[in-house]
């Protein structure tokens, strides 16, 4: 692909989150990311795109899928990818975030993969590194790879965004993936529901440009995409539900409350479920419903095609075609 | 330091042409006053008519402001514990410069001042290191805690002004219920940072910017709870009772419906809260991380409107020095405060002119108001009074510039912000304590 266009098609350093970015940009992600998806599943997985670059993950939290995910992804397109887990490491030694990222700066990585606990983090990393860095969630913020895998999901199995009716349910007020969600699906042209009981939903959420449901059997009611989210415990400071037996029988998924949605509607979770908290555990094994295992396989696709147009853009931008 | 020489004992300056302002009693005329002895000899508009003597030192005003030099009652001034980000003298200079000449700090120091012996610390270092008048507030509980009284009685004899637990309110009701009861034995008075604290465990206000930014936010209601609550105490007791600062709506109007009932409730307004908004903290700007949190922009005109109908009694500054290592970190995780000594007055200035008050209704605010409330015998031009006297340019526009602020800490959210008026010449006991032609 001509660099020059395709900077015009995704003129940004870094990703930072989903509300950065217009349709057409999260369209042309979304392209490059199905075409990765046929070089995942082809018997040759390695590419050369990245070779002789840098990606250091940068995981302030705890992680396994999203970390195993972008490390594959970084060596299938030939990087050197490190792994480094903050949270056990210098941080307790006493050095605060910024020195860390600086530190890291000074090894020249091309790509910083970045996990923070805290909303905001990860962008005031960013403005302390010279590569691009990509947000791998921070806090209840955002967490833009795993809204456009989702995406990529409903994309790849229902064939359009447009004008299909989602349901995000569950813990909204801690998650960043509702947000990412909740701001790619409307600037995709879904329609979005949240069902949540009130205590799980942040203030005013409703003009994200979102209806809000308390009630499943109302909120999935004719819906094509029902997202679970995973219930945040570890997030949560005093109680929000009184008890996952509660919370299950009235918030959690079965095929009861499934039943008042399309008969072809799609289950999705970002993982990792707590089976028998907002899942039924039949449900979330369901091939006909579940496309949980979709959204892992493109996960990958979306986190290597995120690092080439980063990548990309880097060396246009050291070649004086990106001011 | 100074090329105008100190008056000492017995020397007498003159300010002549100058627009003499004194909010209590309402003068507002051109003029001229006389210092001597470091006090206020005399003043008025025919002073001086006749010229005046050989040995008497000449301020030409020019026709600027001369009004009370400003109170502030609500400042933490870092010291003892926490002189890396400020300390009385750093505090002074920026205070001096920003037109306030007493000064109240806050016991949310390390220790903190909860006994006579810090009493005694901050008014022997504020002698030695302090260009202004620094008077500090006490605790309401032992180490800030919120469970036991401290010596109220025995630390109201020994220098403190006023009686608050800082940054954090006394939440226990029982607590506080007894704070007040004892505390009006000695009219003391106690000033209540309003918060619940149970509500107030997000980062900033509550709504769609928090949830936009994924931070837990800190809703109206944790504010009006707490003062509500106390007005129903104050019933109770008949204490008097003063909040801190407010930063909402709500709040303002169940202050203003308590004044009206008759009951001798205060309130006051950091100058952040009539002057920003919680959109100074998008982009996760640390700088405009403060407690109570920046509101919405209703809240905000809410402070201006009961700044003028009289709702709100006090201005302050809040000034709450931070380095950068508190500041430079998560949203989540940064500490809450701005530094406001230099910038109260310009900031308070911008609500006359753009014409919501009056400038004597304005400075009573700032001078009388705050003074009366924690008994200083400050804020007042008289025969009598010390000469702590501020002389400034009402209409100079000018920008706020966050490096040059004299503070030793610069956490402000107003770099670039043009404002409207200026500090000239700030005296204390007749000693000129700051001037913008030796300083800038």
């Amino acid at each position: 692909m001509d660099r020059l266009q395709q900077d015009n098609l995704f003129p940004h350093r870094h990703l930072l989150g989903i509300a950065d970015l217009s349709a057409s940009e999260i369209g042309f992600l979304l392209d490059v990311s199905d075409s990765y998806i046929d070089v995942n599943r082809g018997p040759n997985k390695k590419q050369t795109k990245l070779r002789g670059q840098t990606v250091i993950n940068l995981f302030f939290e705890n992680s396994t899928r999203t970390r195993t995910s972008f490390e594959l992804a970084g060596k299938r397109l030939s990087a050197d990818v490190i792994n480094m887990s903050v949270a056990t490491s210098s941080i307790k030694k006493g050095e605060t975030m910024v020195d860390t990222s600086m530190t890291l700066n000074a090894m020249h990585p091309d790509v910083l993969v970045v996990r923070h606990p805290d909303s905001g983090a990860v962008k005031l990393l960013s403005e302390k590194i010279n590569g691009a860095v990509i947000n791998a969630g921070d806090g209840s913020h955002e967490h833009p790879t795993q809204a456009l895998l989702d995406a990529l999901t409903v994309r790849r199995r229902r064939g359009r965004i447009q004008g299909l009716i989602v349901a995000i349910c569950g813990d909204v007020l801690h998650s960043r993936v509702a947000r990412s969600n909740i701001h790619l699906l409307n600037k995709m042209g879904a329609q979005v529901r949240l069902v949540a009981p009130p205590t799980l939903l942040p203030t005013n959420v409703e003009r994200l440009g979102v209806e809000v449901f308390h009630d499943m059997r109302t909120g999935l009611m004719d819906c094509d995409i029902v997202m679970m989210l995973r219930l945040q415990t570890e997030r949560m400071r005093g109680t929000f539900v009184p008890s996952t037996r509660e919370y299950f029988h009235f918030f959690g998924l079965d095929s009861d409350k499934l039943a008042v949605a399309k008969p072809d509607a799609l289950v999705m979770h970002p993982g990792p479920m707590n089976r028998g908290v907002e899942i039924d555990s039949v449900l979330a094994d369901d091939i006909t419903h579940s496309a949980i295992l979709d959204q892992v396989e493109f996960g990958v696709a979306v986190r290597m095609a995120c690092l080439d147009v980063l990548t990309n853009n880097l060396r246009a931008d050291a070649t004086g075609m990106v001011s | 330091m100074n090329s105008v020489r100190p008056s000492a004992q017995g020397q007498r300056i003159a300010l002549l042409n100058a627009r003499l302002l004194d909010p209590s009693s309402k003068l507002d005329q051109p003029g001229a006053l006389l210092i001597e002895n470091r006090q206020i000899a005399d003043f008025g508009p025919g002073l001086f008519n006749e010229g005046t003597a050989e040995d008497v030192m000449v301020v030409d005003c020019a026709g600027h402001c001369l009004i009370p030099g400003l109170v502030d009652i609500r400042a933490h001034l870092r010291e003892p514990g926490a002189e890396h980000k400020e300390n009385l003298s750093t505090a002074s200079k920026a205070a001096a410069a920003g037109g306030i000449t007493s000064v109240v700090c806050m016991p949310n120091t390390d220790p903190v001042i909860d006994q006579i012996a810090l009493i005694e610390f901050i008014a022997r270092r504020a002698r030695e290191t302090s260009a202004v008048k620094v008077y500090p507030a006490a605790a309401i509980t032992k180490n800030l805690h919120g469970k036991e009284l401290t010596e109220i009685g025995l630390l109201l004899e020994a220098g403190a002004v006023a009686f608050s637990d800082a940054d954090r309110a006394v939440a226990d009701s029982l607590v506080m219920r007894r704070a007040l009861a004892y505390a009006h034995t000695f009219d003391a008075l106690i000033m209540q940072h309003p918060e619940d604290p149970t509500l107030s465990t997000g980062v900033m206000n509550d709504g769609e910017m928090a949830t936009r930014l994924g931070l837990m936010g800190i809703p109206n209601i944790a504010e009006t709870i707490i003062v509500e609550r106390d007005i129903r105490l104050m019933e109770l007791t008949g204490a008097r009772y003063h909040v801190s600062h407010l930063s909402t709506k709500e709040t303002v109007d169940v202050v203003r419906s308590a004044k009206a009932r008759g009951l001798p409730i205060t309130a006051a307004v950091a100058a952040h809260h009539f002057a920003l908004n919680e959109n100074a903290v998008a982009d996760y700007r640390t700088f405009a991380k403060v407690s109570p949190p920046l509101r919405a922009e209703p809240d905000r005109v809410a402070m201006v409107s009961g700044l003028a109908d009289d709702a709100i009694d006090v201005i302050v500054s809040d000034h709450a020095p931070h380095d950068q290592d508190s500041k430079r970190v998560p949203f989540a995780q940064a500490a809450n405060g701005i530094v406001g000594l230099e910038t109260m007055f310009p900031l308070a200035l911008e609500i006359y002119h753009n014409g919501e008050i009056g400038l004597l209704e304005l400075l009573a605010k700032m001078t009388v108001n705050p003074a009366k409330l924690v008994g200083l015998d400050a804020g007042e031009i008289k025969i009598g009074a010390a000469a702590d006297l501020v002389m400034f340019d009402l209409n100079a526009p000018w920008q706020i510039k966050i490096d040059k602020l004299r503070s030793k800490s610069r956490n402000a959210p107003y770099d670039g912000r043009p404002v409207q008026g200026r500090v000239l010449k700030t005296w204390i006991n007749g000693r000129i304590a700051f001037d913008i032609d030796i300083e800038d």
